[in-house]
């Protein structure tokens, strides 16, 4: 049972957002927004237990003194500072009635001040592991991966003044080979048909597992069987 | 003999007046003078907008003889509607000249409307012409998805024949997949070194379905950890999707027969944030130093930091996703790469499910039928640009809108 009405529900569910795409009538129109407003009210409720959870992991955590514990501090304090100035309303004009995010709050500040500095410092690492990377990809160990570092640095090279004057000087008939002509016809050309063809085995992918869920015949995500 | 001494006077000053004039400031005799002139829309029908859920009618008509063309002073087109032949009008829209169609979205559904349409030159208006009753009704089939509908069925029929032939036994072959063979390699490093296995099932939520097909490769591999009795850590971003981890892996330590290995916190909750998820699961990378990494879901920005992280502890990592913009930072600095299909694959080939596998055989039928079209679109699209042929260029044509999707 416990298995039987999920798969009763994904059945009925896709099948009718299946339809939905067909049929503009009433009930079926909209019916893929419906369905994600549930899910966001779902989602709303989920969020409690992983925010218990995450409590519960790092206070365990410090209580036992384990491996790293003192990061867990960090975790917790940083939680408990962002929900309390956010549910308190902390310094926010107009007090309760106010808005949590509104100016002068203590939860917009750190919010300014604090994580939006955080993350743009992880997402600026980026750099370095591009780099890192691309030292190792482009390594022309093999055939393809000489013809990799190729491909690479003609479209590397094309916005630059150096991939325009190495090659302006080609007579016509070989301006194919100026290296903007040559980049633009990678990217539109052999990259292009790559990029499709992975496209349309995702597109089939994604209509095999769909009928997969739909017909019951994939399960592993819905977990045990319990007794029901 | 007076009135003949005003309209000489009359007739001397206009013809020495510049023409423009009277088309800038015309007297209230000129614009009465166009109220009879400006032709009207050469013709007007109105109709139920097609394939959609009610609350709009299309309306069409020919330009005025004078619109771009003839004395060229029409400006635009003024449209009223009424709910009857006669009484009152209303306006609901006034369209630029060249224009041949208005789709007035404010109908009640049910509503039987009339509408108007006349000329509209800067001196005046043309005469009024009419159209209707026309009612605005919801359509049961949006036609502009009838080709949508035609290729899901056909590849419905193709998948679900070779789940029905994997249900009754037939041998169906699959072609090795690199990447999954690895998880068991994967799995049995971590065993060798004693130390723990990190799958990430990607940052987004459960409706997406590459989390799902993540979920379910996490199934396979929690199997294997249990039996192998290898530590196991899934980090996750969406409260759902550790909701939803944490039955699977409960079920695949049940199903190994080692209930006792599992506890909640296999499958913990980091942070919905996209780069506060990074920063904590690079940090586990940097700290327990895993021997097996397992990239599979949906990623974004984050796929190269984890990636490159994983890589400079030294493990053994496996990624797949369906994020053609990422795939490239996973191939750079993976083991193996699941690229796209291969990761909708990976639960049925772990499996070894014979309807599961089936489904994958028919989406091998699938891609058969994508190269049959594209290598017939091509070969028709060359020779008619050749040839010039009609019937070739209509039928390249032809193809060309069956696989212009409407989304």
């Amino acid at each position: 049972m416990k298995r039987t009405i999920p798969l009763m529900i994904t059945f009925i569910v896709g099948i009718s957002l299946i339809l939905a795409i067909f049929i503009p009538h009433d009930p079926f129109h909209g019916l893929d927004s419906n369905f994600s407003i549930f899910y966001d009210v779902i989602a709303v409720f989920a969020f409690i237990l992983g925010g218990g959870n995450l409590l519960k992991v790092h206070l365990r955590k410090i209580q036992d003194k384990r491996l790293d514990w003192k990061y867990s501090i960090v975790t917790v304090s940083g939680f408990g500072l962002m929900l309390g100035a956010g549910l308190l309303k902390i310094g926010v004009d107009g007090g309760w009635s106010g808005d949590y995010q509104g100016a002068g709050g203590l939860f917009n500040y750190l919010y300014d001040a604090a994580f939006q500095p955080l993350q743009a410092t992880m997402f600026s690492l980026l750099a370095f592991f591009v780099a890192s990377a691309s030292y190792r990809a482009f390594r022309a160990k093999t055939r393809e991966a000489t013809i990799l570092l190729v491909a690479a640095f003609i479209i590397l090279i094309r916005p630059t003044p150096l991939g325009y004057y190495l090659t302006f000087w080609l007579p016509k008939p070989l301006q194919f080979l100026h290296i903007p002509n040559l980049s633009t016809w990678v990217l539109s050309v052999p990259n292009m048909a790559g990029q499709r063809a992975i496209m349309i085995g995702i597109a089939l992918g994604i209509v095999s597992t769909s009928l997969r869920l739909i017909l019951g015949i994939e399960r592993s995500y819905l977990g045990s069987e319990g007794k029901g | 003999m007076r009135r003949y001494a005003v309209l000489v006077i009359i007739l001397l000053v206009g013809s020495h007046l510049p023409a423009s004039l009277f088309a800038q400031e015309p007297t209230d005799s000129a614009a009465v003078l166009e109220l009879v002139t400006v032709p009207p829309p050469a013709y007007f029908e109105v109709y139920d907008t097609p394939s959609d859920h009610g609350g709009n009618i299309t309306l069409e008509w020919g330009l005025s003889p004078d619109d771009g063309d003839g004395r060229n002073n029409v400006t635009g087109y003024q449209i009223l509607r009424g709910e009857g032949p006669t009484g009152y009008f209303e306006m609901v829209g006034e369209v630029l000249k060249g224009t041949t169609q208005f789709v007035d979205n404010t109908a009640d559904e049910g509503t039987q409307y009339h509408y108007r349409i006349a000329a509209v030159a800067r001196t005046g208006l043309s005469e009024r012409i009419m159209a209707g009753p026309v009612v605005s009704r919801q359509q049961w089939f949006d036609r502009t998805r009838a080709n949508l509908l035609v290729i899901a069925v056909l590849l419905v029929i193709a998948i679900s024949y070779y789940i029905y032939k994997g249900a009754i036994g037939s041998d169906l072959y699959i072609r090795k997949i690199a990447g999954l063979e690895a998880v068991d390699e994967a799995v049995g490093r971590a065993t060798e070194m004693g130390r723990s296995i990190l799958f990430v099932p990607g940052i987004q939520d459960m409706d997406n379905v590459q989390t799902v097909a993540g979920i379910a490769i996490l199934s396979n591999i929690a199997k294997r950890t249990a039996t192998y009795e290898t530590e196991l850590d899934v980090p996750v971003s969406r409260s759902l999707t550790m909701s939803v981890g944490r039955e699977t892996v409960k079920q695949a330590y049940l199903e190994a027969g080692r209930p006792d290995l599992y506890n909640d916190d296999i499958v913990h909750y980091i942070t919905d944030e996209q780069f506060g998820y990074v920063a904590a699961v690079d940090g586990i990378m940097v700290r327990q130093k895993p021997a097996a990494c397992f990239y599979l879901g949906a990623f974004f920005a984050e796929s190269l930091i984890l990636a490159e992280t994983g890589s400079s502890i030294g493990a053994i990592q496996v990624a797949g996703t369906a994020m053609p913009t990422q795939l490239p930072f996973f191939v750079a600095a993976c083991d193996y790469t699941l690229i796209g299909e291969e990761l909708f694959a990976a639960s049925a080939y772990l499996s070894k499910d014979k309807k599961m596998m089936g489904s994958l055989k028919g989406q091998d039928a699938g891609k058969a039928i994508a190269m049959i079209f594209i290598v017939v679109g091509v070969g028709v699209a060359t020779l008619a640009a050749i040839t010039g042929n009609d019937g070739l260029t209509a039928a390249s044509e032809w193809l060309r809108r069956l696989f212009s999707l409407n989304f």
